[in-house]
């Protein structure tokens, strides 16, 4: 049984869309396909200029960032050691990681282990790396949950500073509210199809 | 991805897989103590047959060095987390650079539980003065490979399946048997003064095909696990 139907959405670069919907509407799984971890049974998604299956969304990968409901952290590594593994494997600078993890609020826990540090902890590394790799389509799953006030206030920074670069974000989340202030366009997703078509908040 | 770009991830993947087994201690304080208690089970099994234990010493070095480096080339600290494959995913890795980094860090581990040992097998067994006994180390270090590309490809095919931990055994014993009975022949042969090159070359063989077959195979494989 198809998870999603009947999808067609253009998301342009510079713009923030929402998408909200109850749990097991296929949120997760369209931001996984808009990520190119998933590959649709039918029809074509395009995604930086390339097509999903195509060589060419081998290079386009490393435009995208997914941060989802388990942060991708190796535990035995600390921050510093976390946000520097990632920036060199992107082929990144490894100049901007202390001020990345200052930027989040971790200046101070940088030594600390990742399976040492709290949930909200390593949310926020996430966002320190997203600062660091600036990706060109940032796709946020629930990016308040499990935040602390503070924490939810680096999701409206992180947000602004792809979309100040020319980049794309689709958040997408069951609880609209936290969410509306950031989005040029809404779509509300139900049962794998798309109720409305992208009214603006 | 260029060469240097390929070999750059390598090195970080490496790196990483080393510094959280170094943190972890999955392979150096858990499977090397171990291995070295199941080399003086044989002795206090024989008692003071000292004949008998210098001729079954290199073996049972051979078979402990298998049975225990399987358990570190495919330690689960090795093992990434879907969120971990998916972040590498988008960071653009090459799946043949993940293969070559994770065979790599499990080789330099496997070396270091040969290292410690072997000075275990001389003492308990006394297995007397091999001649060419250099080649030894050749034979070791290609066990050691062989090891690390056997556990590495297992992963590799394993990786995302319910069924992993049942399956990776069934996979891995096989593969690992050429590799034990060539390294056996190879220390026959050095005590009879025989020639040691096929056995060598049947070694070196099977490291590449599977180093091949490993590096061919990463991107499908990595791309079927999600």
């Amino acid at each position: 049984m198809p998870v999603l139907r009947g999808i067609d959405l253009r998301i342009d670069p510079g713009e923030v869309v929402g998408i909200v919907g109850p749990n097991g509407s296929g949120k997760s799984t369209l931001l996984r396909i808009l990520a190119t971890l998933l590959r649709p049974t039918d029809g074509s998604v395009s995604v930086l200029g390339s097509r999903t299956g195509s060589e060419g969304i081998l290079a386009a990968r490393s435009g995208i960032a997914l941060l989802g409901h388990h942060p991708g952290l190796w535990g035995e590594l600390t921050l510093e050691e976390n946000l520097t593994f990632v920036a060199r494997m992107a082929g990144a600078s490894t100049d901007g990681v202390a001020a990345a993890l200052e930027q989040v609020g971790l200046g101070g826990a940088k030594q600390r282990r990742a399976d040492h540090s709290s949930h909200g902890m390593q949310r926020r590394v996430e966002f320190a790396r997203v600062l660091l790799i600036k990706p060109q389509l940032l796709l946020l799953d629930e990016a308040h949950a499990g935040l602390d006030r503070a924490a939810q206030m680096l999701v409206n920074v992180t947000v602004s500073d792809v979309r100040r670069r020319g980049g794309a974000v689709v958040l997408v989340s069951h609880e609209p509210d936290r969410m509306l202030p950031l989005v040029d366009r809404t779509y509300h997703l139900d049962g794998g199809t798309l109720l409305s078509n992208g009214q603006a908040p | 991805m260029s060469g240097r770009a390929f070999w750059s991830q390598v090195k970080e993947i490496a790196r990483k897989d080393l510094l959280i087994e170094g943190r972890a201690g999955e392979a150096l304080f858990i499977t090397i103590p171990f291995g070295a208690v199941a080399l003086m089970l044989i002795p206090l099994a024989i008692g003071t047959d000292k004949p008998l234990l210098a001729q079954v010493g290199p073996g049972m070095f051979l078979a402990v060095a298998l049975l225990f480096g399987m358990l570190i080339a495919f330690r689960q600290t090795a093992a990434d987390t879907p969120p971990q494959k998916e972040l590498l995913t988008l960071l653009g890795t090459d799946p043949a650079a993940q293969f070559v980094g994770r065979m790599a860090a499990s080789t330099l581990l496997l070396l270091i539980f040969e290292a410690v040992l072997a000075p275990v097998t001389v003492i308990l067994y006394n297995p007397g003065r091999i001649p060419r006994w250099p080649w030894l180390l050749l034979v070791m270090f290609l066990l050691a490979l062989g090891l690390a590309l056997v556990g590495t490809l297992a992963g590799s095919v394993t990786a995302g399946l319910r069924t992993r931990n049942t399956l990776t055994p069934l996979l891995v014993a096989p593969l690992s048997m050429p590799l034990l009975l060539a390294s056996a022949q190879v220390v026959e042969a050095l005590r009879k003064e025989a020639s040691i090159l096929l056995w060598i070359t049947l070694l070196a063989t099977m490291n590449l095909t599977i180093a091949v077959i490993g590096v061919v195979t990463a991107r499908p494989l990595e791309e079927s696990s999600r």
